[in-house]
């Protein structure tokens, strides 16, 4: 039999439900791969018996002649920024080391509900800070990809939701969550060659995920192709009341709507996008997708977001002034470290315990954040940040006037080595220049693999859609698919 | 607008985290060049534009004011780092 771990969600799905293999053998399967994949450190803890729960709960279900569920046989990995209940929840910081939850997210709730197992909590940047999965308190994840070079320096899987792409390149798992604030499901989707979306604002629960800038945060899925994204969207997205901007809307059937044709769709070059110094190779690949978009029927126009140069400033305002109040619940009281030098007061206690607990760079954002919020900066940063977030989104408004769709490369380059951006936060935020907009426009936006540089590593595209066509998206994302034919994978070297 | 030490001693002490000196000569320079860099917006006219309260347009919702999910104290306190007798325990406040 072929190894189902090579298999994607749709895929195990139907296998299981057709007998070919049972739950059980899919699980065992993944779990072994996770065991010994310690090297790429993609998990912070591994739940083989959830993922085995959730199998036999699916071969009963088929022994039983019952219909299964969405999700029966499909084992995922689950960002450590989603509650899981008694399972222990950090948000990969020192400060929540040892928490276990008693409650579960809604997301990861949602999912299970519909038959899927997790395999563990997988690794990420701190508090979802980051953009190289580097400032994890539990150590640099790896991506399974290595330059051609022959030098096999460890490269970043991209972040904040670094460990969710390690572990899917590496066939440790189908699919996982992510969570994108500025981009952090599209950005390391694109450096390991798999598929993201975030969707709209609003899809998906907060609840139960860690936050850390409220009005940005969105969960969304990771997985090879566009239609395991679609599957694994349709069961983590939905109503809640318990998140105050949770989007009251029907989830739409986004599998069976699935169509690579674009015929009658238009789709927009922003020319804002094309930046001063960006590398051949990028430029030549988002050439490659405009062919392709063309291929699939679309009429391609070039359209203006005349704000973009402001969006990462002024999502360095905003983000870290959420996270900044956000975070204040850290207190070493109610949950997590707690660090009480001798003879200290409250305050102090307060004070040692985020000084303890938390890494250097969210300890820089939370200041940031302070700093912009403080009296007298106020109307200066904060308020000026969210007059800019206004005009970036009616840019965005402006440009569906002529197109459906943006088409844009999801991020400025392939990924980069462990180490080679840490020492300069400023040239780590700027990786973030092309999906930070459609996050301050709370849009749907997704990457699909588009080819390999002249290192081997992939390249990602990203579509970005109007408010609540996360269908459009993933069409539009299923048409580069279809024409990028894009089969590459790392060699099993960990 | 430049930081200095004493700003970002300021800031750590509202942020309530410890920091040193050492830390504080560190972060200056740092600081400095992030807030240097989102000093740009400045450049934007923003004179008759609303500042963004909601990135997708949605009424809040109200709901009945009574207890939904009460009487779970121990669930509460089970992730305390220090409790006692049914409350979270902190250091002397008042004499």
């Amino acid at each position: 039999m072929a190894d189902v771990t090579d298999l994607g969600v749709a895929a195990l799905r139907d296998g299981v439900r057709a007998g070919t293999f049972s739950a059980r053998e899919v699980a065992d399967a993944f779990i072994v791969k996770v065991s010994r994949a310690k090297t790429l450190n993609a998990f912070i803890v591994e739940t083989p018996d959830h993922a085995i729960a959730a199998a036999k709960e699916a071969d009963a279900a088929r022994a039983a002649g019952e219909a299964l569920k969405p999700l029966a046989g499909v084992p995922i990995g689950m960002k450590d920024l989603f509650c899981t209940k008694g399972v222990q929840t950090t948000a990969a910081s020192h400060i929540l080391e040892g928490f276990k939850p008693v409650y579960e997210s809604t997301v990861s709730q949602k999912l299970w509900d519909a038959g899927a197992g997790m395999l563990g909590k997988l690794n990420m940047d701190q508090f979802a800070m980051g953009s190289s999965n580097e400032t994890s308190a539990f150590g640099n994840v790896i991506s399974p990809w290595r330059r051609k070079d022959g030098g096999n320096a460890p490269l970043t899987p991209g972040g904040s939701s670094g460990g969710s792409a390690s572990a899917i390149a590496a066939r440790l798992v189908p699919g996982a969550t992510g969570t994108d604030t500025g981009g952090s499901i599209r950005q390391p989707a694109a450096f390991v060659g798999i598929s993201g979306i975030k969707p709209t604002y609003g899809r998906c629960s907060r609840w139960g995920v860690v936050a850390f800038a409220s009005s940005l945060d969105q969960a969304g899925p990771m997985a090879r192709d566009v239609r395991d994204c679609a599957i694994l969207l349709e069961n983590m997205a939905g109503f809640d009341v318990k998140d105050s901007t949770s989007l009251n809307m029907v989830v739409p059937k986004w599998e069976a709507g699935l169509s690579g044709d674009l015929r009658g769709k238009r789709i927009g070059i922003p020319e804002e996008y094309l930046v001063d110094g960006m590398p051949p190779e990028i430029a030549a690949l988002w050439q490659q997708g405009i062919d392709w978009v063309k291929d699939a029927g679309a009429e391609v126009v070039e359209v203006s977001l005349p704000h973009t140069k402001y969006a990462l400033p002024a999502y360095y305002i905003i983000a870290p002034a959420e996270a900044s109040s956000n975070l204040a619940r850290y207190d070493g009281v109610r949950y997590g470290l707690r660090d009480l030098p001798e003879h200290a007061n409250l305050q102090e206690m307060y004070a040692a315990t985020r000084a303890a607990g938390f890494g250097d760079e969210v300890k820089r954002r939370i200041m940031i954040g302070t700093y912009v919020l403080s009296a007298g900066f106020y109307d200066a940063y904060f308020t000026q940040a969210s007059k800019v977030r206004t005009l970036i989104a009616r840019d965005f408004e402006r440009a569906w006037d002529y197109c459906d769709y943006l088409l844009t490369p999801t991020a400025p380059s392939a990924a980069f080595a462990l180490g080679e951006k840490m020492a300069d936060p400023l040239a780590m935020y700027l990786n973030d220049v092309f999906t930070v907009p459609s996050s301050l426009a709370g849009l749907p936006a997704m990457s699909v693999p588009g080819g390999l540089d002249k290192d081997g590593l992939p390249l990602g595209l990203q579509i970005i859609g109007k408010p609540f066509d996360e269908q459009g998206v993933l069409n539009a994302g299923l048409a580069i698919e279809e024409r990028a034919g894009f089969v590459a994978r790392p060699e099993a070297w960990w | 607008m430049s930081v200095d030490t004493a700003t970002v001693k300021k800031v750590a002490s509202l942020a309530r985290i410890a920091i040193t000196d050492a830390d504080a000569e560190r972060l200056a320079p740092e600081l400095n060049n992030i807030l240097g860099w989102i000093e740009q917006l400045g450049e934007v006219d923003t004179s008759d534009v609303e500042p963004m309260t909601a990135v997708i347009p949605n009424a809040l919702r109200l709901r009945e004011d009574v207890v939904t999910e009460g009487g779970q104290r121990d669930a509460i306190l089970a992730n305390a780092p220090q409790g006692e007798h049914g409350f979270f325990t902190v250091p002397k406040v008042v004499e």
